[in-house]
């Protein structure tokens, strides 16, 4: 592959920073004898690059292209089982799954990820409050190492490994193949609710009494102050169980116009109005329930094609944290106070609380507690010293920083998001390394 | 359901083509060279429901081997509703150029293999007086090119040999699908610079799962490949031979 094709093509999803690959190898088949000696610098694997920061670049090194890799292996449709290369995107997947009654376990906010990028940042979704991350589902998969070995690892075989792996930012080899349980759905629909709250108190409420709702997620305004500090609208459902004979009427309850769902800052200006009028104050009631097909409910961005380049080539960053949330609410509403007083930012925050159910993952990101997440434009030193200062609280409260949303954060962030990471560090293969973990370790 | 019998199947196009007929619950016969790569797509084809497919191995340079190849199909399948045939090599023009017996590989591989294989199987389809043979060709074959004429040549040949087969056997309601690709981002062109006239494995293989169906004769993927072929074709040979292509 000739460099421009690389720039082009292999970049995270941010755009920043910008990475010089020395080359793009390319695993064709499973099966494929790859020569790792050979290369005299190190590799990583790279899915879809639906990462924002740095986590899935390796500057000045090799990339392995592993999205060839796209093979269903095994299907068990009594169990919900699926078994299917690591670079078959979630997108083909529910191609395959949902005709059959079967839904992932677990989905981030778009679907054109890959089963091994999924893994390897051990993906949350709207779901995590019941259903855990996607790693929690996984029944086993098969690692390539450097050294030409192939491993298979799971809950009871080689389990340190398995262990790595899940969240092991693609450090630990290349994994080949995945195996994990779906869920069984009645019907591709969801029954969605949205239901406006005037500040974090409500919204902690609704999030409490939404603990059996499968999914949920909310949108907070970060812009207003005062009185309306913390207001915005949570969004829940279930997948929609059909009664007996009656075809839902979907067109009938459509969801309010669904292009106006962007939580990112993609024209700031237009989502803070948008979000002003249609949402908050003006049609919607309190409460507004519909069917909506499961793709809108999930994949809102995904109806835009690389909404990403709308940020231009400086590139963007998105900021993920998670505070853990015992009765107060202070650390979240110090952070989005900050945010909306800095002036930066996409108007919109999601929030989201997670759950309790451990991941395997030894460097899994979500844990019990509240999620943030935005997209600010990069505006340079501004923009990262309002993350400096953001990371701050963060840190003071026991929180932590997502890696696979991350282009900037310090060792000292890192240390104190993951201080598991020196258990982690011996199941690093020596050939794999990446810009993201270079950056934090070199400052270690 | 559908009998087809894939030969190349390990192809990325032609695993593709193949898919779409699986997802159909079709039974499938499918050839390659390499075992282990062919369990994989046997694998694939079977989950996506394919109602039956058998592997069979064996070099497809080696002509003399056609015969058991496609007696072992009929024998397994019973009859045959459509072929596919897909394997191919881009050879190194370079190389080619260096060496008699190169070329002389190169087109065995991609020329003479398909007539050893379509001669039968054109007796077969014209004696069941339906079905639909499909064969892989390529842009390439339209004109001959300094940079890969000894492919483009075997590529013609491809083009040539089925015209005239279509011509012979669609008075019997046999159709011959002959599929031109331009560039695509399979194994093959691994090494070449992409830019972005590539096509992806997944749109050429439903071009081609679409062509067969409907019984096309000639289709260029994509589409926009038919005018710039045109065009290439037109430009008198004064100029052309002056061109570096
Ligand atoms: C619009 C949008 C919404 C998102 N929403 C969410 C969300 O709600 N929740 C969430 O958790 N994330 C979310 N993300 C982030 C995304 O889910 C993760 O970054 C995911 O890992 C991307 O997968 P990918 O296939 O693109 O992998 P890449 O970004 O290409 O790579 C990610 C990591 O996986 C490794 N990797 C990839 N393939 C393999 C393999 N076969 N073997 C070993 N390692 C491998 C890479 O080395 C890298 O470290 C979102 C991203 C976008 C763009
Ligand atoms: N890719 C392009 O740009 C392009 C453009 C126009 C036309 N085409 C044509 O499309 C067809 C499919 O190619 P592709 O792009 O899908 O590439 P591909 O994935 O590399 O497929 C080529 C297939 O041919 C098989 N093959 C080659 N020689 C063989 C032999 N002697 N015996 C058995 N199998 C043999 C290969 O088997 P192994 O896997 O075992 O090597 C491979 O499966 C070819 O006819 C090609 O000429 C391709």
């Amino acid at each position: 592959m000739n460099s421009a094709t690389i720039t082009k093509r292999y970049q995270s999803w941010g755009r920043y920073p910008k990475p010089e690959h020395r080359a793009v190898e390319k695993l064709y088949w499973r099966g494929q004898d790859f020569d790792f000696g050979r290369l005299d610098t190190t590799i990583l694997p790279f899915g879809y690059g639906r990462s924002y920061g740095d986590s899935c670049l390796n500057n000045d090194g090799v990339l392995l292209d592993v999205t060839e890799l796209r093979q269903l292996i095994a299907f068990d449709a009594e169990q919900g089982i699926l078994r299917c290369e690591a670079g078959l995107s979630f997108a083909e997947i529910l191609d395959f799954i949902v005709p059959r009654g079967w839904f992932l376990p677990a989905t981030p906010g778009t679907k054109f990820v890959s089963v091994g990028g999924a893994i390897a940042n051990d993906v949350h979704g709207k779901g995590h409050h019941i259903d855990g991350t996607f790693g929690c589902h996984i029944t086993q998969f098969e690692l390539l190492r450097s050294s030409g070995e192939r491993l298979i690892c799971s809950p009871t075989e080689n389990v340190e490994l398995f262990r790595a792996t899940i969240g092991g930012l693609g450090l630990t080899g290349v994994i080949l193949w995945a195996e994990f349980k779906l869920k069984p759905v009645l019907s591709p629909l969801i029954d969605q609710e949205r239901i406006k709250f005037r500040n974090l108190d409500e919204f902690f409420e609704i999030a409490a009494d939404s603990k059996t709702t499968e999914y949920t997620v909310g949108w907070i305004d970060c812009l207003s102050q005062g009185d309306s500090f913390g207001r915005g609208i949570f969004t829940r459902g279930n997948h929609y169980d059909p009664p007996l004979g009656a075809e839902p009427d979907v067109e009938a309850k459509p969801m309010v116009s669904m292009p106006i769902d962007l939580p990112s800052g993609l024209i700031n200006t237009f989502t803070v109005k948008a979000f002003n009028e249609v949402y908050y104050h003006a049609q919607l009631p309190k409460m507004v329930r519909a069917v909506v097909p499961f793709d809108p409910f999930f994949y809102p961005l995904d109806v835009i094609n690389n909404w990403n380049r709308g940020y231009g080539k400086r590139g963007f960053f998105q900021y993920q944290c998670v505070v853990p949330y015992e009765d107060s609410i202070e650390p979240i509403s110090e952070i989005i106070r900050r945010i909306g007083a800095s002036g930066q930012g996409s108007p919109l925050v999601v929030i989201k609380t997670f759950g309790d159910r451990p991941s395997p993952g030894m460097l899994s990101f979500p844990r019990p507690g509240v999620t943030l997440a935005l997209d600010f434009a990069n505006r340079g030193q501004i923009t990262l010293d309002l993350f400096e200062e953001l990371d701050a609280v963060v840190r003071a409260n026991g929180g932590a920083i997502y890696p696979a949303k991350d282009a900037r954060m310090s060792f000292e962030t890192f240390e104190a998001s993951f201080p598991q990471w020196r258990e982690f560090e011996p199941f690093i293969d020596p050939k794999f390394s990446s810009s993201f973990w270079r950056r934090i370790m070199d400052k270690c | 359901m559908l009998k087809i019998l894939v030969i190349g199947a390990t192809s990325a196009i032609a695993h593709e083509t193949a898919r779409l007929f699986a997802a159909d619950g079709a039974e499938l016969f499918i050839v390659g060279r390499n075992p282990d790569k062919l369990k994989i797509v046997q694998d694939d084809l079977k989950v996506r429901g394919a109602q039956r497919v058998e592997t069979y191995t064996t070099d497809l340079a080696a002509l003399d081997q056609h015969q058991a190849l496609i007696d072992a199909a009929l024998a397994s399948l019973g009859s045959l509703d459509a072929v596919l045939i897909a394997h191919g090599t881009l050879g190194d023009q370079g190389q080619a150029q260096a060496s008699v017996e190169e070329t002389l590989q190169q087109l065995n591989t991609n020329f003479l293999s398909v007539v050893s294989l379509l001669t039968p199987l054109a007796n077969y389809f014209e004696q069941q007086k339906r079905g639909c043979i499909a064969v892989i060709s390529s842009v390439a074959g339209d004109r001959g090119r300094q940079s890969n004429y000894v492919y483009g040549t075997a590529k013609a040949g491809v083009t040539t040999f089925m015209q005239g087969l279509r011509n012979r056997l669609s008075k019997v309601g046999v159709t011959v699908l002959t599929v031109k690709p331009g560039f695509v981002d399979t194994p093959m062109t691994a090494d070449a610079p992409k830019n972005p006239l590539f096509a992806k494995p997944h749109q050429v293989g439903k071009a081609i799962y679409k062509g067969m169906k409907q019984g096309q004769d000639v289709i260029y993927v994509p589409w926009f490949w038919w005018p710039i072929m045109k065009l290439i074709i037109h430009i008198p040979e004064f100029i052309f031979k002056k061109m570096g292509l």
